[in-house]
Parts: structure tokens; C-alpha cells; sequence
């Protein structure tokens, strides 16, 4: 029963954080229909930025939230510029953005591991605090509430965005129809950009958890962190930010109830999960619309 | 419309019968000559590896569309079940080799369904059925049956010169097939199926069958690399045969020379691998710096491959 409590609690902060991890993912297709297969490096990248602000510069963590937002806008404006308006001119954009981000999370784990070697960084425990809140007996360490925390704060965010703002609205109606949005005269571009940097934010501000969640980060981590994203989106359903949630959830459910009762198995749950759903409701549990060859 | 001359002329299948004659004479010569000039022939064991994958892989997404991320799964598979087959019955090395390539087309079969998928959905599956197949024979759980992650060992086959020959067979019949899939009414009816499913199906043409043809084909020339490739190596981890790096060497190399075509792949994986033996080996990540680099090049620059490049001249490339 303790463990069952501890595999549930545990499970739902796991997978709240998870969310967030795949709610960038997902916000770049519901957009774009673009497919961002670097989204993990991204992510082990926010995770060396909280490393260095926090052992190299002294600060709490939670400053290089702040700081992913400012690398995204940076970093994500131009590389929108240069690639995503190329791309969408061509026949299949998806599988095109598929393999083009590819080779840019390839390019991204190399420069990663060319600056920080590939040993594993952790972040000092308690920087997050030491202490722990329990529930329903079971004690979770101060760093488990804070990633729930912000990733609740972002899904919030994010949620205030589409259902209070204009700009919001115009988002929602690119992801709804896009040619239709088109001929309403909303600025798709302007949209697009903004969705594409929100994105990479969103995965920055993942990264400072990871070391915390993972236990560390290194530049190996992107794959399967991208393909984790992957599942939970799929799981939710693409296209559909609410959807994530239940994506993150049920990952992070999963995992926690493996890794208690069948810890040898534990890491085939993204996969197996992804397989699963996209076999039975390719859609997503969520979607609506199935999408058969 | 690189195949459009065939359709005009009609007397094109002898010339491409001739073509593929040719080619496969020269590549054999190559790999059987090869060693002979150059010491290294682990080396050259390794590209013909490589060679086979990326055409392999070809044979699915140059002809069907569907990428399949996780192909590593099909090579793994075939290392492990010709592995098992040296080390639990009497049979000769070469049926255990051929009882790899089944292996990985049987799972093959049961991965199916995965052709309803469509587009990158159906690599993401792909790659998740992949990651499935690695943390099951590398689970701990069930080191007496596979051995865990402790790999195994068929040191007592080892035969370093008769799996190179072996391997260059597998070769052969790798670009034999994709021959075959180039010239032949098959292939044609495979185009027609990528370019436009719908119609196709209207036109008469089992799309269904034709792709699981394909893919069961495709997922045999990796089965059949892998067992030729534990075979070589004799010991093995279940890293090293499941490593990610493989699917993604033969979906940069194809893309590289350029898909749908024989001599892209050969071309891309040639080029590409003698790259990485070059300063690729002793640090990896520059050339996986470059390899990024070069996809995103291709995507945006050049998503016919470095073959496109003579295409655009006029230049068939067979």
C-alpha cells in the first residue's frame, strides 16, 4: 500500500513535469506542423545552462529560467527565419522538419558534448531545498514540488495566452485551419514565430529539472528525451496542448508503477506506451481526426 | 522524372538488365580485390556493413516513403538470432546467418501494422519498436536466455575471411534487390503507389501487399547484415548491435548519395564512411557535427541527394 502511495504521488509530480516536457514538442506541430526532433537536445541544453548559473556562477537554479527564454528568443527567432519558411513551401513539411531537425539535434549533441565533455553534471541537491513535503505519507524531495510547480505555472501560462489574448486567439485559429486563418488576414508569420519560440523556452525551462529528475544531465540524454516527448505527446495527441497532460500523466504513472513493481522494465514504458496508443488510436487519446496512410 | 526514358523507349529492361550485370560485377571486384591493397579489412568489412544498410533502408524509403528510424532493430535482431542459433544447435554458421535475416523479417511481420501508419509517425513507432527489442535482450532479467547485458559470444565460428565473403554476398543481394526494384514492373508499381496511394489503389495495384513486400525485404537485408555482423565480430554487446548510431549512419549515408536510385546509397555510404574512418573514429563528435550539418544542408539545399546533382544535368542515374 506505501509503495502503491509513493508510486501514484510520485507519478502524477513525474508526470506533471513530463508535460512540460512535451508541451513544447507539441506547440511547434500544432502550429507549424513541424516536428522538432531536436526537442531533447534543447532540453539537455537548459539543463548545462542551469548547471553552469548554479556551480560556475553561484545563483539558484530556477535563474536560468529567465535565461532559456532570453537563449530562445536568441536563438529560436533566427533559426525560425532561416529554416521554417523553407521548409513550408515544400510538398511534405512534416516528414521534411522531421529530418531537418534531425540533423539539427545531431549538430546540437555534438557542439554539447564538444563544451561539456561527456561526463554527467548533477546540480548540488539543495539548491532546489533541502527539505521534502510529504503526502499521503510519502516524502518527495523539495526539487520534485518545484518542477511540478513550474510546470504548472507554464501550463497556466500558456493557457492564459490562448483563452485571454488576441494574439492567443490568432494561435489557436492557425492550429484549427490554418488556410482559413490565412484568409482572415492573421499574421501566420508572426504567430509561427512566436509559437516556435515559445517552444524552445518551454524546453529550456524543462532542462533546469532534468539533473533533478534524472538524476543528472549529459549530452546523451536528447534522444531518448525527445522520443519520452514524443510518446507523451502522441499519448495526448498532437496538435492538442490540453492533451499533453494526460500524455505526461499517464507516462508518468507508468513509469513510477515500473519502476516500483518491475524496475527491470521501467524504461521500455515510453516506448511500449507510444507503440501501444499509435497502434490502437493513432490520433492520440484525445484526437479526433485519424491519421491513416 | 529520372525513369521516364524507360517508359518512352520500351526496350529499356535489357539495358537496365545490363546495367545491374555490370554493376554487381564491379562491386564484387571491388570488395574482393579490395583487401588485397588495403591491410585494414575490418575496415572494409565495416563499409560493406554500412554499404548494406543504406541500401537496405533504401529499398523501404527510396521505394515506399516510409523511414523507418529504428532499422537497427532488424540488424540487432538478426546478430542475436543467428547468435542463438550458433550457440543452441548443430547447424552450419552460413543457416544460422539465414536464420537471422528470418528473424528480423518475422518481427518484421509482427511490426505490420505499423504500415498503416504514415509519415514521421510511422518512423517515431518504428524507433519505439526498436528501443523495445534493445531493453528486452539487454534486460538483466533475462541474461540466461540472451545474455543480458553481457552480450554473447560465438568466438568459436569466428572466421574473420568467410564472413567478409559472406558479407559481401549480402551485399550483392542487397543491391541486386534494389536493381530489381529500380527496373522492374515491382518497383514501377511501388513509385506509383508512393507518388499517389489513392490513385494507385483505383489503378488496380495491391498497395498493401506491394509495401509489406518492401518492408519484409528491407527487414531481411538488415537481419541478414546483423547475423553476418556478429558473425564477424564474434563478441558482441547488446550496444553494439542496437546502438541508435546504425539507423541513423543508414538514413545519412542513403539520403547522402541520394534515395531511390542503386548507386545513391552506395555512393553516400562510401563517401560518408571513409569521412568518418578518417577523423570520425577517434572523435565522433565532429563528425557527427558534420553529418548534422550535412542533413540539414540536404533538406534545404538538396532532398534528391548528391546524385540530384547529375539528375539535374540530364544525367540518368540508374
Amino acid at each position: 500500500m506505501e509503495l502503491l502511495a509513493y508510486a501514484v504521488v510520485g507519478g502524477i509530480l513525474y508526470g506533471i513535469f513530463f508535460t512540460l516536457v512535451g508541451l513544447g514538442l507539441n506547440l511547434l506541430f500544432g502550429v507549424m506542423r513541424i516536428i522538432n526532433l531536436a526537442h531533447g537536445q534543447f532540453i539537455v541544453l537548459g539543463g548545462y545552462l542551469a548547471w553552469i548559473i548554479t556551480t560556475r556562477l553561484g545563483f539558484n537554479p530556477l535563474w536560468s529560467i529567465p535565461v532559456s527564454v532570453l537563449c530562445a528568443i536568441v536563438i529560436g527567432w533566427p533559426l525560425y527565419r532561416a529554416v521554417v519558411p523553407r521548409l513550408q513551401r515544400s510538398d511534405d513539411p512534416e516528414m521534411l522538419s522531421f529530418i531537418l531537425f534531425f540533423g539539427i539535434g545531431q549538430m546540437l549533441t555534438a557542439v554539447t558534448m564538444l563544451l561539456f565533455g561527456a561526463d554527467q553534471r548533477s546540480l548540488p541537491e539543495d539548491a532546489l531545498g533541502s527539505g521534502s513535503l510529504g503526502v499521503l505519507g510519502q516524502q518527495f524531495p523539495d526539487s520534485w514540488w518545484w518542477a511540478a510547480g513550474v510546470s504548472l505555472a507554464a501550463l497556466a501560462l500558456l493557457w492564459l495566452y490562448f483563452s485571454r489574448t488576441r494574439l492567443g486567439y490568432a494561435t489557436r485559429a492557425v492550429m484549427a485551419e490554418r488556410d482559413e486563418a490565412v484568409a482572415t488576414g492573421i499574421d501566420v508569420r508572426r504567430v509561427s514565430t512566436i509559437a516556435f519560440v515559445a517552444g524552445l523556452a518551454l524546453a529550456g525551462i524543462a532542462g533546469v529539472f532534468v539533473p533533478y529528475l534524472l538524476g543528472s544531465v549529459s549530452p546523451d540524454l536528447g534522444d531518448g528525451l525527445t522520443t519520452t516527448a514524443f510518446a507523451i505527446v502522441i499519448i495526448g495527441s498532437l496538435g492538442n496542448p490540453l492533451g499533453t497532460i494526460v500524455g505526461g500523466l499517464v507516462f508518468g504513472l507508468g513509469t513510477m508503477l515500473m519502476q516500483t513493481y518491475y524496475s527491470s522494465w521501467s524504461n521500455v514504458v515510453p516506448y511500449a506506451l507510444l507503440l501501444i496508443i499509435v497502434l490502437i488510436r493513432p490520433s492520440g487519446l484525445l484526437g479526433k481526426a485519424v491519421r491513416l496512410a | 522524372m529520372p525513369n521516364s526514358n524507360s517508359i518512352r523507349t520500351g526496350s529499356a529492361a535489357p539495358n537496365r538488365l545490363r546495367t545491374s550485370t555490370i554493376l554487381l560485377v564491379v562491386l564484387a571486384a571491388i570488395f574482393i580485390v579490395a583487401p588485397h591493397l588495403y591491410s585494414n579489412q575490418s575496415l572494409i568489412f565495416t563499409i560493406m556493413t554500412f554499404i548494406v544498410l543504406a541500401q537496405g533502408l533504401n529499398l523501404l524509403y527510396g521505394f515506399t516513403g516510409y523511414l523507418p528510424f529504428g532499422y537497427v532493430g532488424f540488424f540487432g535482431s538478426g546478430a542475436y538470432a543467428t547468435s542463438l542459433l550458433v550457440l543452441h544447435t548443430h547447424l552450419p554458421v552460413l543457416a544460422c546467418v539465414a536464420g537471422g535475416g528470418l528473424a528480423a523479417a518475422l518481427i518484421g511481420v509482427i511490426l505490420g501494422p505499423l504500415l498503416r501508419l504514415s509519415g514521421a509517425y510511422f518512423s517515431i513507432a518504428n524507433l519505439a519498436a526498436s528501443q523495445i527489442l534493445y531493453f528486452t535482450f539487454s534486460n538483466p532479467d533475462l541474461a540466461n536466455i540472451t545474455g543480458g547485458p553481457y552480450g554473447l559470444k560465438i568466438e568459436q565460428v569466428y572466421n574473420p575471411n568467410a564472413s567478409y565473403y559472406c558479407m559481401l554476398v549480402v551485399l550483392l543481394i542487397a543491391c541486386g534487390l534494389a536493381a530489381y526494384f529500380r527496373s522492374s514492373g515491382f518497383g514501377m508499381a511501388l513509385r506509383a503507389i508512393k507518388q499517389d496511394p489513392v490513385s494507385a489503389a483505383m489503378a488496380g495495384l495491391n498497395v498493401v501487399r506491394h509495401r509489406l513486400v518492401a518492408w519484409l525485404v528491407s527487414a531481411l537485408i538488415a537481419g541478414l547484415a546483423g547475423g553476418v555482423y556478429a558473425w564477424g565480430i564474434s563478441v558482441f554487446y547488446p550496444d553494439a548491435v542496437f546502438t541508435l548510431d546504425f539507423s541513423v549512419f543508414a538514413i545519412v549515408f542513403a539520403l547522402f548519395g541520394g534515395v531511390g536510385t542503386v548507386i545513391g546509397p552506395i555512393v553516400g555510404a562510401s563517401l560518408l564512411y571513409i569521412l568518418y574512418s578518417a577523423i570520425g573514429i577517434s572523435t565522433p563528435q565532429y563528425f557527427q557535427l558534420i553529418y548534422g550539418g550535412l542533413i540539414v544542408l540536404l533538406v534545404l539545399f538538396l532532398p534528391g541527394g548528391l546524385l540530384s546533382l547529375l539528375q539535374r544535368r540530364g544525367i540518368n542515374v540508374f
